[in-house]
């Protein structure tokens, strides 16, 4: 530029220095809090039953159960991350779960064999999850309006075609994915551990990633940067169907069975997983390590009250608790970091308002 | 005999970061008078409205009010000392009916009740002293024409027994029959000894219903208690121009304006712009000037594929754009820097980098995989281009200063090969340095073959960076020049009046 300009330049930008990195510092901390809770949690664990708990062998095999029942409703954790970084929220997930297990285990289905199974396990999912999108994008509807329909919906069309019978699985290949191991590891952790990797890099390495931000950051934004938004939207809400129709397989598995009831309050779960891990409901922000230790977190304290012989009830309201402790933290740690801006502003600068 | 002096304000500041509002602003106001409000976009009026109405607080100041000196602390403070302010954007409830809208806050009640027949008794005796008893008290806001919206705000404001009623631009949202109803009501009002403090671009409103006019510069008064009636139109326009800041404009460039990138025929939408053709050519710079609501935003994001034309068409390179499709202008070579940035251009949380490579993500990637590197350098090339202060490309947008904010969203099409340029209003809130700055930026693009469509309401802008001019008033163009062929006054004229030229319409 001319010296001429440069003149005229009050540079106020150099008063303007808050913290730099505020993003990174934040979910760095927040990942330090989360694994520090899952650390506490062991703690836990070790005092009220050293005998698991200081075991290596029982805390190893101990570890893999919590895994292990972690890996449905991981996978569903993982596509509902997506879905809610990118501004919205899908309740259909644990209809979708019990309509794709269902659908992958008739007789009819099972018939086609191996490939049958698990092409109709996730074809379900997705193609479910497509109709969401279409509803949401094209469609107009709430995302809240929207998958609630589906969850209803789906739920039903599940009861119809099992007729309300718990349907049972023989095609051992899918049902070894739950016993069968590999370096000791079960199939399904190690499916969920793939699902997880491919979430973090879709996420953070891919342009999908970085649209899937923008979108739920500021859809107008996104927009106008000659973003295709609602197809993006479709294409988020069909990654958290096919996770459904992943999770469903790994249920199947489990139980050797499909069941119109699998899946129940699965939304739920993993929202919370989401939100404990740094999701935001508005959209935006959130990452996949974070909701991976809302899961883990979850699962160990269910372990936790399993190995203890506590009703489950009480693990309910516990799990309450700490869905309010998350966010009030997560809230406190914002605050802190606008603690700065407002020392800032005491000495003699004009506040915002 | 002179009425008394209800309201009067002395020195009064108003400082946010980087811009100083009000910079001791002076007012007095009379029972019964309407009191206009005079000054170009950024001068301060809705600085000094918010103040009045307690949204904003005084840095500094004496505000006089009914004889004594008060601050308010909030909108609701004012309104119970009897300052009702009448907003552009009306704050009525559209799901609530005409009677609850006016009764809220301070409804009829017994033993917690509402009394519905005392509440609709009292509304319709409001709307028939505004000269209005037709207007059903029982129908929900939503469904009312916005002139009958305009009154029910009112009835609003005198239900509240205000003394003072504040219009900002009240007329922007009314056609022309309407206006003389609320001409009508105005005067009623006055009669009976309210002040109004009337803000409108509109001069021939002002000298209609005006009584007085204090015109507003750079947050400063400029001119107190004009007679509304008297005081010749130059003499107005004259105190709200002349700056106090002259803006170095870079140097045009007589650029070959040989061939035309952007073609626009007879594009329209309803209400909001009818029949605009306009061409921009390789490397020029075409200004619109107008006022807010005189469609200029909305034919901006029209061509940009933002808003679905109802007629008329956009041609780039002679071949006609898609309609309502951002992705195929963008592909085009479109790209567009919107009139509020923070709402419609930036994703605040993020890093300046990933702001600057929203639009041209492809570009840094193999097979949807980002390459980080590739990017960032990128994006460093782009800020050290646009002397982005600070430099570095990792904080978020939100840490920066306007002017900063402004210069990623430009540099975001500068990575893309854009060719046309859509900039809303490149300077709101942009401090006058990093103004100056943007100024050479636009024109180093212009001199590298880049067609600029540049809206503003600052007309010095305008005259100053554009190499041609359109005049744009309530969604016409209504004349078009070189910029050197015209000045300040003669486009404000236009801009307001439309009053110097009949006729030579584009």
């Amino acid at each position: 530029m001319t010296a001429s300009t440069r003149a005229t330049t009050a540079e106020p930008e150099a008063v303007r220095e808050p913290d730099r990195r505020v993003v990174s510092l934040d979910s760095v901390k927040r990942t330090a809090t989360l694994a520090a809770v899952l650390l506490a949690l062991l703690v836990v664990g070790a005092v009220t039953r050293p005998d698991i708990f200081l075991d290596p062998a029982k805390l190893w095999s101990n570890e893999l159960t919590v895994l292990s029942l972690a890996s449905a409703i991981g996978v569903i954790t993982i596509g509902m991350t997506f879905v809610m970084i990118g501004g919205g929220i899908d309740l259909s997930v644990g209809a979708l779960l019990a309509l794709a297990s269902v659908w992958c285990t008739t007789v009819a289905t099972q018939s086609f064999g191996v490939t049958g199974v698990i092409f109709a396990a996730l074809a379900v999912g997705t193609g479910a999850g497509i109709v969401n999108g279409l509803l949401i994008s094209y469609g107009r509807l709430v995302p809240f309006i929207a998958t609630l329909a589906m969850m209803v919906a789906a739920r039903g069309l599940a009861q119809k075609i099992s007729g309300s019978q718990t349907q049972i699985n023989r095609i051992s290949f899918v049902n070894e994915l739950a016993s069968g191991k590999i370096l000791g590891i079960p199939y399904i952790v190690v499916i969920f551990a793939v699902v997880v990797v491919l979430g973090w890099i879709l996420l953070n390495r891919t342009t999908f990633g970085r649209r899937t931000v923008a979108i739920g950051g500021n859809a107008e934004a996104a927009r106008l940067a000659g973003i295709n938004v609602k197809r993006h939207t479709l294409a988020l809400y069909a990654l958290s169907g096919l996770c459904c129709g992943i999770a469903a397989l790994i249920v199947v598995a489990q139980t050797t069975s499909g069941s119109n009831t699998n899946g129940d309050l699965y939304e739920l779960n993993a929202i919370a997983a989401a939100i404990i891990g740094g999701t935001a409901l508005t959209g935006g922000r959130g990452t996949i390590v974070g909701s991976l230790f809302g899961v883990l977190i979850f699962s160990q304290i269910a372990n936790l009250f399993t190995v203890n012989n506590l009703p489950t009830e009480t693990q309910r309201i516990v799990n309450g608790a700490i869905i309010v402790c998350a966010v009030l933290v997560q809230q406190l740690q914002m605050g802190r970091f606008r603690l700065p801006a407002f020392a800032w502003t005491r000495r003699g600068r004009t506040p915002a308002t | 005999m002179t009425p008394e002096v209800v309201l009067r304000l002395t020195g009064v500041v108003k400082s946010f970061p980087g811009v100083r509002a009000l910079d001791g602003v002076g007012l007095e106001v009379r029972a019964g008078e309407v009191h206009c409000l005079l000054g170009q976009n950024g001068a301060g009026k809705s600085t000094l409205i918010k103040v009045l109405s307690g949204v904003h607080r005084p840095d500094a100041g004496e505000i006089v009010w009914q004889g004594e000196q008060v601050s308010f602390t909030s909108p609701h403070a004012a309104l119970k000392a009897g300052i009702a302010t009448i907003y552009q954007e009306l704050d009525l409830i559209d799901e609530l009916s005409v009677a609850e809208n006016l009764a809220i806050g301070q409804e009829p009640r017994r033993l917690g009740f509402v009394r519905r027949g005392v509440m609709r008794r009292a509304a319709q005796r409001v709307l028939s002293q505004l000269g209005h008893p037709e207007i059903p008290v029982g129908a929900e806001v939503g469904v009312l024409p916005a002139a009958a919206k305009q009154i029910v705000s009112m009835g609003r404001a005198l239900s509240r027994r205000a003394k003072l009623m504040i219009m900002d631009e009240p007329t922007a949202v009314l056609a022309h029959g309407e206006v003389q109803n609320l001409f009508r009501v105005i005067r009623d009002l006055t009669a009976d000894g309210i002040a109004v403090i009337y803000i409108s671009h509109r001069l021939e409103e002002i000298r209609e219903i005006g009584d007085r006019v204090t015109v507003l510069r750079d947050g400063r008064t400029s001119a107190v208690n004009l007679d509304a009636k008297t005081t010749p139109t130059r003499e107005l326009v004259r105190r709200m121009t002349g700056r106090s800041i002259e803006y170095v404009f870079p140097e045009r460039h007589a650029a070959p304006h040989t061939e035309p990138l952007l073609a626009v025929e007879g594009l329209g939408r309803q209400g909001e712009f009818s029949d605009v053709s306009l061409s921009v050519h390789k490397g020029e710079i075409v200004g619109i000037a107008g006022l807010v609501g005189s469609g200029r935003s909305e034919l901006l994001e029209t061509v940009y594929g933002a808003r679905r034309p109802d007629t008329g068409r956009v041609l780039v390179d002679g071949r006609p754009l898609h309609p309502a499709d951002v992705g195929a202008a963008v592909r085009a070579g479109l790209g567009m820097a919107p009139e509020e940035r923070k709402r419609q251009a930036l994703l605040m949380g993020e890093p300046v980098y990933r702001n600057i490579t929203l639009a041209s993500l492809r570009r840094f990637a193999t097979v949807g995989f980002t390459r980080a590197g590739a990017e960032r350098a990128a994006a460093t090339r782009i800020a050290d281009d646009l002397e982005l202060r600070p430099r570095d490309v990792h904080r978020p947008v939100r840490t920066l200063s306007g002017g900063n904010q402004q210069k990623v969203v430009v540099g975001r099409w500068l990575l893309g090969g854009t060719r046309l340029l859509l900039l809303d209003e490149p300077t709101r809130g942009v401090d006058v340095g990093a103004r100056a700055e943007l100024y050479q930026m636009i024109r180093r693009l212009a001199d590298s073959d880049v067609g600029v469509l540049l809206v503003s309401s600052e007309v010095p802008e305008v005259l100053g960076l554009s190499d041609r001019v359109l005049v744009m008033r309530e969604g016409r163009l209504i004349h078009q020049a070189p910029a050197e062929e015209l000045d300040e006054d003669t486009v404000l004229d236009l801009v307001m009046a439309g009053s110097l030229l009949e006729g030579s319409p584009t």
